[in-house]
């Protein structure tokens, strides 16, 4: 997706830049989140609920969205990438801290506070059946957010039209029912939920999980198109490397809460640093047998930790081949190599030394983590 | 690639129903609502129709009490006539089938039992519906409350709630009810219709609570509950705009089956003497006045008997029938008829 033309090469370090400096604008940050954690708690007790611990959903992320970007998440269920977009459209309250939507800050902002930054920022939902009220027409789902906008009358009726014939739909669906629908032309309804209010950003939560693949296709086609028409920026949410790839401007790999590597898109499938990137590019299917077959695949081998008490060091070396003693203690820092590329890995692949000599700590770095500068690892893997 | 408009190979939706309404849904068109769906189906449920009809009837008839009072058979409800309407031993008179005189005979004040029959019917009715309506809306907005707050409001309201349903309903509209017929609360002196509506929408609402607020508990966490507040609609605008349009149906069925059991409830109630206060007539008071006058003159506890069983049988049946109608997957499982057994 060519969707920023403006920032090709290392002015924009994204992750960095915004991370650090507070006055965005400049730099076409558009939404900076910085060291930003959500964590819920854990309650129990008879009459009188005590906190018992706490789930880490996310933990200590930082990143910058630059305006007309799209930045993918990916990650195995329950990594967080869901609650870390439903925190940024502030469905969910962060613990700690901090979210700037074109500079300004919306953490701790109230309903009518956030209204305008609301109808700059959209959401769409990985289940269209789910997110459409069954008992309501198309026409009524649209007019919604159209009033929000202060429309009224006749012109929301127009806008509605209007809106259904941009998503691929046609005007007389306005006086259909969702479920009247299939799942691709619902997910477009969602789409256009999300456009009725001019939106800049559309936070896409696995938007095409719920379709099939040739459905998939279409809906992610239209993404592009509007992207394209309305200069929309979008941070997109997938446990499927091979949709986000070819949606991404950039990628961000979350594993139990915590971002792991960040990279322009095609250089993560090219030259992923760190180890879980690799199991997860491992873990896409060829479309051709013979060569799927051929391929030797390394598997992840166990569970998932629980994200209840999460390992210390680096979250992944429970399962990881490259991990080393380092690994269980020092949570590593989040490395920022060339081109913009960020691994949080002790024990980086794919990069020669001369590359982590000139590589920096990253601003994004969490801080927990320690000040050890990434080395080759011991030949133990 | 681009895309111009929807592809027919999207495949057939998924509604989640059974094949057989998939067909009807198919049938009937697109944009058709539930409420004309569920009138589709309605229509062909002849028993239903019928019953809905017979009370339609009943309700009518009793409307036009005054009508038949003053037109035909002259004579008020509570106007006496003992002379005439009795017989050599003092026992009133049985059925004359005249409707001019006395057509479901006299009781033993000489009053005409087809007058009163009507304007008890009247009463009866009113104090069911008035109690129906403030059932079904203090019910369901509280369950939504709750529902949709959970937490503090949730908990305080559902003990609230749970202390209403520990008591059986008739013992609680029966202390109610005395203590309003002895000694008086609030606005109310001593029983009046509305004070007794009141009493018997009060102690049905937990009926109702309870399973719509299981509902909203549901459907709160449903994607398109978020995508509301992600808009920034209000509280109130989820409560009113998303979340009740859902509780429609569960509200429809609910109406008739707590209609029957409230006027069910105000015979009793009345009949103990916690009700409508005599000469006013209503289905109860007929019952309670009639009951020392069973050897004599049986008909003055069958008529209203007859009437009540009537109304109650035909609102249940009808019930039923908007139930299949508009919950054909029967989600919503009602538990009052066995927790009303006393009535």
């Amino acid at each position: 997706m060519s969707a920023t033309g403006a920032d090709g090469d290392a002015t924009g370090l994204g992750v960095s830049d915004g991370a650090v400096g507070g006055h965005s604008g400049a730099s076409g940050a558009l939404m900076e989140v910085e060291h930003l954690r959500v964590l819920f708690p854990i309650k129990s007790g008879l009459v009188v609920d005590r906190t018992i611990g706490h789930v880490h959903a996310v933990d200590d992320v930082s990143f910058t969205l630059r305006e007309g970007e799209t930045l993918g998440i990916v990650g195995e269920s329950g990594c967080g990438k869901t609650t870390l977009i439903r925190t940024l459209v502030r469905l969910l309250d962060p613990t700690a801290g901090v979210i700037r939507f074109r500079g300004e800050e919306i953490t701790g902002r109230s309903r009518r506070q956030l209204q305008p930054v609301r109808r700059q920022m959209q959401m769409v939902f990985q289940d269209p059946q789910a997110s459409l009220n069954p008992r309501k027409r198309v026409g009524q789902i649209l007019a919604t957010p159209l009033k929000l906008r202060g429309l009224a009358g006749d012109r929301i009726e127009a806008e509605s039209r209007a809106l259904l014939e941009r998503v691929g739909l046609h005007a007389e669906h306005l006086g259909r029912f969702p479920h009247e629908f299939s799942g691709g032309q619902r997910q477009r309804i969602g789409v256009a939920r999300a456009l009725a209010v001019e939106p800049r950003l559309i936070l896409l939560d696995e938007p095409v999980s719920a379709l099939d693949v040739s459905i998939q296709a279409q809906v992610i086609n239209l993404l592009e198109d509007l992207q394209e028409e309305l200069h929309l920026s979008y941070v997109f949410v997938a446990h499927d490397l091979s949709v986000v790839r070819h949606e991404s401007d950039r990628i961000a790999v979350m594993y139990l809460g915590k971002l792991m590597e960040v990279s322009p898109s095609e250089e993560l499938y090219d030259k992923p640093i760190h180890p879980y990137t690799s199991f997860l590019l491992m873990a896409i299917p060829i479309p051709d047998p013979a060569e799927n077959r051929a391929r030797t695949r390394q598997v992840v081998t166990g569970e998932v930790p629980s994200p209840i008490d999460p390992p210390a060091g680096c979250r992944f070396h429970t399962r990881c081949p490259r991990a080393s003693d380092l690994c269980r203690e020092v949570e590593p820092q989040l490395t920022e190599y060339a081109r913009g590329h960020l691994a949080a890995c002790h024990h980086p692949q794919n990069v020669s030394p001369a590359e982590i000599a000139a590589a920096r700590r990253s601003e994004a770095t969490p801080l927990s983590a320690g000040a050890e500068t990434p080395r080759l690892p011991v030949s133990s893997a | 690639m681009t895309i111009t408009g929807p592809n027919p190979a999207e495949g057939a939706p998924e509604t989640g129903l059974p094949p057989a309404l998939l067909h009807e849904a198919a049938e009937v068109g697109p944009g058709v609502g539930p409420w004309a769906l569920a009138w589709r189906r309605l229509r062909r449920n002849r028993v239903a129709l019928f019953f809905g009809g017979l009370f339609l009837l009943i309700v009518v008839i009793c409307l036009l009490a005054p009508v038949y009072s003053n037109d035909i058979a002259h004579i008020g409800p509570n106007d006496q006539n003992v002379i005439n309407t009795t017989n050599a031993i003092g026992i009133p008179i049985g059925p004359t089938w005249r409707f001019d005189h006395y057509f479901l005979g006299a009781d033993n004040l000489g009053r005409d039992v087809a007058v009163r029959l009507l304007y008890g019917g009247r009463t009866s009715l009113e104090v069911g519906a008035v109690a129906t309506l403030i059932t079904m809306v203090l019910g369901v907005l509280l369950a939504i409350v709750a529902g949709y707050f959970r937490g503090l409001a949730d908990g305080i309201l559902s003990r609230i709630m749970d202390v209403i349903w520990a008591y059986p309903v008739v013992l609680l509209g029966i202390v109610l009810g005395t203590v309003i017929a002895v000694r008086g609360l609030g606005p109310f002196k001593s029983t009046t219709p509305l004070s007794t509506a009141l009493v018997i929408g009060f102690v049905y609402i937990p009926y109702v609570f309870r399973p719509v607020r299981a509902q909203v508990l549901v459907l709160r966490e449903r994607e398109f509950v978020d995508a509301a507040r992600q808009q920034g609609l209000s509280a109130g605008q989820i409560m009113l705009g998303e979340i009740l349009p859902n509780l429609s149906s569960t509200i429809v069925v609910f109406v008739p089956l707590i209609l029957a059991n409230a006027i069910l409830l105000e015979a009793a109630l009345t009949y103990l003497g916690a009700g409508i206060n005599p000469p006013n007539a209503s289905w109860g008071t007929m019952i309670s006045d009639g009951i020392n006058e069973i050897p004599a003159a049986f008909h003055l506890v069958l008529v209203p008997g007859i009437m009540l069983v009537l109304a109650v049988m035909s609102v249940n049946i009808f019930g039923d029938g908007l139930r299949d109608a508009f919950d054909p997957r029967s989600r919503v499982r009602i538990a009052i008829a066995s927790t009303s057994q006393g009535d």
